[in-house]
């Protein structure tokens, strides 16, 4: 840990603060429907997933070989660089945390990456076809996957239980999303973690301190599974909110169908070399689910800002990276004044956020707002939905009183 | 540019496959814990039996799940 220059601290703690909201922007994927239908109290939800995301940053050895699976050309690539990306990757993560959209942390990190690189070097930097096969081709396949898969399995499972009562099945369903969530919640850490402990490396490496091709000290994977078990357990209760609630309506079936596609796409995805984000795997199932039961609805208003949001990550979060990269480019006076934008930004984008917040007790109220005209017209024009639907839990069973009185974190 | 499409329709095929197949089992199992109650005896256990059955297949699958993650 010695010769740390101020430079390399400051990307090492920048980085440690992406993961950290890596983990409390991708919460929602393993836990949204786990605490929309009930199945765990969100507090406990969260705390389950921070420790199966701890676990899972200890788990696998196999470190990230390169941070951009070969979008951009790392040879070379100075610290500054990789500074500047995790700045583009922060302020987009947190904008669209702000939104309440569920967005890839992973799309933002190539958007940074690449948006610093061209600055930095030119359009050469940037393979273009990887972009394709690596960003664009996994985000439209995604939903699809998933969101077929769980669609197909809502359907069967509501012919299979036509004939039972809800309330008898609801406790088995609810036990059954949880071991999938815990799935979910595993292979984030393994990957997600391992992406962070991978720059921090790289970065080490291009400072000089430890030497090419070593594996991540200890102090870095400790401080990469902390950082994103932080961030996990405090929750973004927006993007929760909107991937348990806003979309759809769900029943603990539902719920259940919805979290085992995402688990099954997520690991046929890691084991079979198509990569696809956890992010959108876990949103598309929500959707699937919320179509496969017959007169489920999805709000389309709030999905095509979902899709806006996943089509502006790359080019946004390019923006703000080839931006900051022009900046540290000017020296060390730039790079302090990144550092210093970083942290106003993330500053107003929080006292933003106080204004309307999303916390632990209200994270399964309905946005009322966020109802379409065309789906107050679908709604309109369907008969009401079979069977007891989810759409307000009473509140003594996810929030309220039970919940501790003191005051909670906000995130 | 080059797509692998077969890793991708792998891809698609297992989830879909395993999705489908691990929902049903669950339901099943879920309802034949339900059925228990209003049959009786020899049905009763059957009904038992099939629904341990169904869940320890859901629980290898998740076994396999923690397997291929840690591997």
């Amino acid at each position: 840990m010695e010769h740390i220059t101020l430079l390399l601290g400051i990307v090492i703690v920048t980085a440690l603060v992406f993961d950290f909201t890596n983990g409390f922007h991708d919460t929602a994927n393993a836990m949204a429907t786990t605490i929309s239908t009930g199945a765990l109290k969100p507090k406990v939800a969260v705390a389950m997933s921070a420790t199966l995301n701890l676990v899972g940053a200890f788990l696998s050895v196999e470190v990230a070989k390169t941070i951009s699976g070969g979008i951009i050309n790392e040879q070379g690539i100075r610290v500054e660089v990789i500074f500047a990306a995790l700045v583009g990757a922060i302020l987009w993560n947190l904008l669209t945390w702000l939104l309440g959209l569920p967005s890839s942390s992973s799309h933002a990190l190539f958007g940074g990456l690449i948006g610093a690189a061209v600055s930095s070097a030119g359009w050469s930097a940037v393979n273009g076809s990887t972009v394709v096969t690596k960003v664009l081709i996994p985000a439209v396949a995604a939903p699809i996957v998933a969101g077929l898969a769980a669609m197909l399995a809502t359907r069967l499972s509501y012919v299979i239980g036509s004939r039972t009562d809800d309330r008898a099945t609801a406790k088995g369903y609810r036990a059954g999303s949880i071991a999938s969530a815990g799935l979910v919640s595993l292979a984030h850490g393994t990957n997600d973690a391992q992406k962070t402990m991978g720059i921090i490396t790289l970065a080490l490496v291009t400072g000089g301190v430890i030497a090419p091709g070593s594996n991540p000290p200890t102090w870095v994977i400790v401080s990469a599974g902390l950082a994103i078990a932080l961030g996990t357990y405090l929750g973004g209760w927006r993007i929760i909110r909107t991937l348990g609630k806003g979309l759809t309506d769900l029943a603990p079936q539902q719920g259940f169908a919805a979290q085992t596609s995402a688990a099954a796409a997520i690991l046929a995805s890691s084991h079979i070399g198509f990569s696809l984000s956890t992010t959108q795997v876990c949103s598309g199932a929500v959707m699937g689910a919320g179509l496969g039961r017959k007169g489920g609805v999805v709000r389309w208003s709030t999905a095509t800002r979902m899709f806006v949001a996943w089509g502006l990550t790359l080019p946004a979060a390019g923006l703000v990276g080839a931006g900051a990269e022009s900046l540290t480019k000017q020296g060390t006076w730039g790079t302090i004044t990144t550092g210093v934008l970083l942290v106003a930004g993330a500053g107003v984008i929080w006292t933003l956020s106080r204004r309307r917040p999303v916390t632990v007790d209200n994270v399964n109220d309905v946005e009322s707002e966020s109802a379409g005209v065309v789906t107050t017209a679908i709604a309109a024009v369907i008969p009401p939905p079979a069977g007891p639907v989810v759409t307000a839990p009473a509140p003594d069973r996810n929030s309220g009183p039970t919940a501790e009185p003191t005051s909670h974190a906000t995130v | 540019m080059n797509i692998d499409w077969a890793a991708l329709g792998s891809v698609f095929g297992v989830s879909l496959v395993v999705t489908v197949a691990l929902v049903g089992l669950f339901t099943l199992g879920v309802v034949s814990l339900t059925k228990k109650e209003s049959a009786r005896g020899g049905t009763a256990a059957l009904a038992v039996t099939g629904a341990y059955a169904c869940f320890a297949a859901c629980a290898a699958a998740v076994g396999y799940g923690i397997f291929l993650i840690v591997s």
